[in-house]
């Protein structure tokens, strides 16, 4: 679809440089109330509103950080090089984190941020709908050798070392939009600069992951998200913990501490059968 | 009439879109309802809370699945995995037919996300109908077609909207989903009789209708189903069942959503059209069973 002017109307001339009007006119027919232009407009704006507004529904951590007009080039932008590619709309955003990187002029001077709250919000699409898998239990690890055992992760986990709060950020405009939703405003509260302060620069380690069907952003220590980082690239688990282990550790209250980890992960169902 | 070969010899009611503002009271309340439609789409995943709800609906209520991204007007290949996934939940849902839209909306693989109108030609009417064969052949249920509403026509048509309905229709052996609120959109955009199109599309074909409300514009009408449905729409569903006979009936709300109350009372107001097509047809079959003789004489009082 060709993309409209920044006054948000359909353009004027074609690539060719023709007038939009005569090459419309070429096929459309006018009505009594309509020019083949302006019928043809009203399909042009309804793809560019429709699509936009779905990216500012699936991507409203971004939307935080931009503000809505500058969010609005940006999916433009985005739309342009990347259309959709499937009948499913949960797939628009499937090259967003990609796009950051590749458009820094879109996003700067936050592109840091707005790449890392692409991370966790496309990982949130993930999480959403992503296969689950029959999840391991206690008896499946008896006996097993952990120099040699190797443990798959639910596919609906997303591991991501972030250096900006843009998890706690994200977060809260959610529950934001729950409440304006809720209340029918029409729009959550906060403006973009206040938005960009609340996501400070900070190191966290988060597991985007779902549980019993709802989606959750866990933050990790770094030695626990280290080990999760092994396993998922094919380490064993000894191998992960070793590679996780601090220098300076006490060799008692790591391994209670690894084991403490081990159980909770295993409770939330995080590892499966391949 | 109403339970046919094209939606599976099935005689739903009334109906409703399953909205995700509606899962909780649904899931709490279970309502009677006759019959819900899912969009297919938002279900064609792999897992998640969408197919959890969905399959807590499905242990109690009868659901249709209704697509938006077929588009059986382009020319694209088919694509095999949208396909599949397809397949998968009509397997999961049990849909006794499904439906999709007769307009285009991809080209090159790219995704319009929108029902976009037609030419109305004869070799559309082919390429279409082969692509409506190929899907109902692959998803092993009858698929039905939906008319769009739609904002612009093309030099370029051969025949009506009608005509070009019935074409592809007939030409693919396939159902047809008649959207009355389609049907009046189109008409006010174009300036047509839409009692012309409600009269003119073979009526033996029609497996469900559709019921929505839209918004008027100064210079054309939108299709936004975000209102109630208006008298002149009510006026021409009850042409179309009087014609179709009485046909499962869905009220689509999709935007601008209120309470499910609100939205089934909506949908059950088809309830009086539909009885008095029922009334209609009694006293039909009535008549032909009466011997063919002078009415009976009032006995006198006293006699």
């Amino acid at each position: 679809m060709t993309p409209l002017t920044a006054d948000w109307v359909m353009q004027r001339l074609a690539t060719d440089g023709r007038a939009m009007a005569d090459v419309v006119g070429e096929f459309i027919k006018p009505n009594d109330r309509l020019t083949s232009f302006e019928r043809i407009e009203l399909y042009n704006k309804q793809y560019w509103f429709r699509l936009i507004d779905i990216m500012y529904e699936d991507y409203a951590g971004i939307a935080a950080l931009l503000g809505r007009k500058r969010f609005n080039k940006f999916a433009e932008e985005y739309l342009k090089k990347y259309p959709s590619r499937s009948g499913l709309l949960r797939n628009l955003g499937r090259k967003i984190v990609q796009f950051v990187s590749e458009a820094p002029e879109l996003t700067a001077p936050h592109t840091q941020m707005v790449l890392e709250m692409a991370q966790c919000e496309w990982a949130q699409v993930e999480a959403f709908d992503a296969p689950q898998k029959t999840p391991l239990t206690i008896d499946d690890l008896l006996g097993k050798d952990p120099a040699t055992t190797r443990l798959t992760l639910q596919p609906s986990i997303t591991l991501l070392d972030l250096h900006y709060a843009v998890d706690r950020l994200l977060i809260s405009v959610r529950k934001e939009g729950l409440r304006s939703e809720a209340s029918n405003a029409s729009e959550g509260v906060g403006s973009a600069p206040s938005r960009r302060r609340a996501a400070k620069a900070e190191r966290a380690f988060v597991a985007v992951n779902r549980i019993n069907n709802s989606v959750f952003l866990e933050r990790l220590q770094e030695p626990a998200f280290a080990i999760l980082k092994s396993l998922q690239a094919g380490a064993t688990i000894v191998e992960a913990i070793e590679a996780a282990t601090p220098e300076d550790a006490d060799a008692v209250e790591w391994s209670a501490q690894v084991q403490e980890w081990f159980k909770n992960w295993m409770g939330m169902r995080w590892f499966c059968r391949k | 009439m109403p339970a046919n070969r094209f939606n599976g010899f099935t005689n739903l009611g009334i109906g409703i879109g399953l909205r995700v503002p509606h899962y909780g009271h649904i899931l709490e309340k279970k309502p009677v309802v006759d019959w819900f439609e899912i969009i297919s789409e938002n279900y064609m995943i792999d897992a998640g809370r969408p197919l959890e709800v969905l399959d807590k609906i499905l242990e109690q209520y009868q659901v249709v699945q209704h697509g938006v991204s077929m588009y059986f007007g382009s020319t694209d290949p088919l694509n095999r995995e949208h396909l599949k996934r397809l397949r998968q939940l009509v397997k999961r849902t049990n849909t006794p037919f499904l439906s999709d839209h007769l307009c285009w909306g991809s080209v090159d693989g790219n995704y319009t996300h929108d029902l976009l109108p037609m030419p109305y030609t004869f070799a559309a009417a082919k390429s279409t109908a082969e692509r409506i064969r190929q899907v109902q052949d692959f998803v092993e249920v009858p698929v039905i077609v939906e008319n769009v509403s739609s904002y612009a026509e093309f030099h370029l048509s051969e025949m009506s909207e009608w005509e070009f309905l019935s074409e592809v229709a007939e030409a693919a052996d396939c159902g047809i989903l008649l959207d009355v609120n389609n049907i009046y959109v189109s008409s006010q955009n174009h300036s047509f009789n839409p009692l012309d199109y409600v009269n003119n599309v073979p009526h033996e074909r029609v497996g469900q209708i559709h019921l929505a409300g839209h918004s008027k514009f100064e210079r054309y009408i939108l299709d936004t189903h975000d209102h109630a449905v208006i008298d002149p729409v009510w006026k021409l569903y009850a042409r179309a069942i009087e014609l179709c006979g009485p046909t499962a009936t869905l009220l689509e709300w999709d935007a601008k959503i209120p309470s499910f109350e609100e939205v089934h009372g909506e949908a059950l107001k088809a309830r009086k059209y539909l009885q008095a097509v029922n009334q209609r047809a009694a006293d039909k079959s009535a008549a032909k069973a009466a011997p063919a003789t002078r009415p009976a004489r009032r006995q006198p009082v006293g006699v």
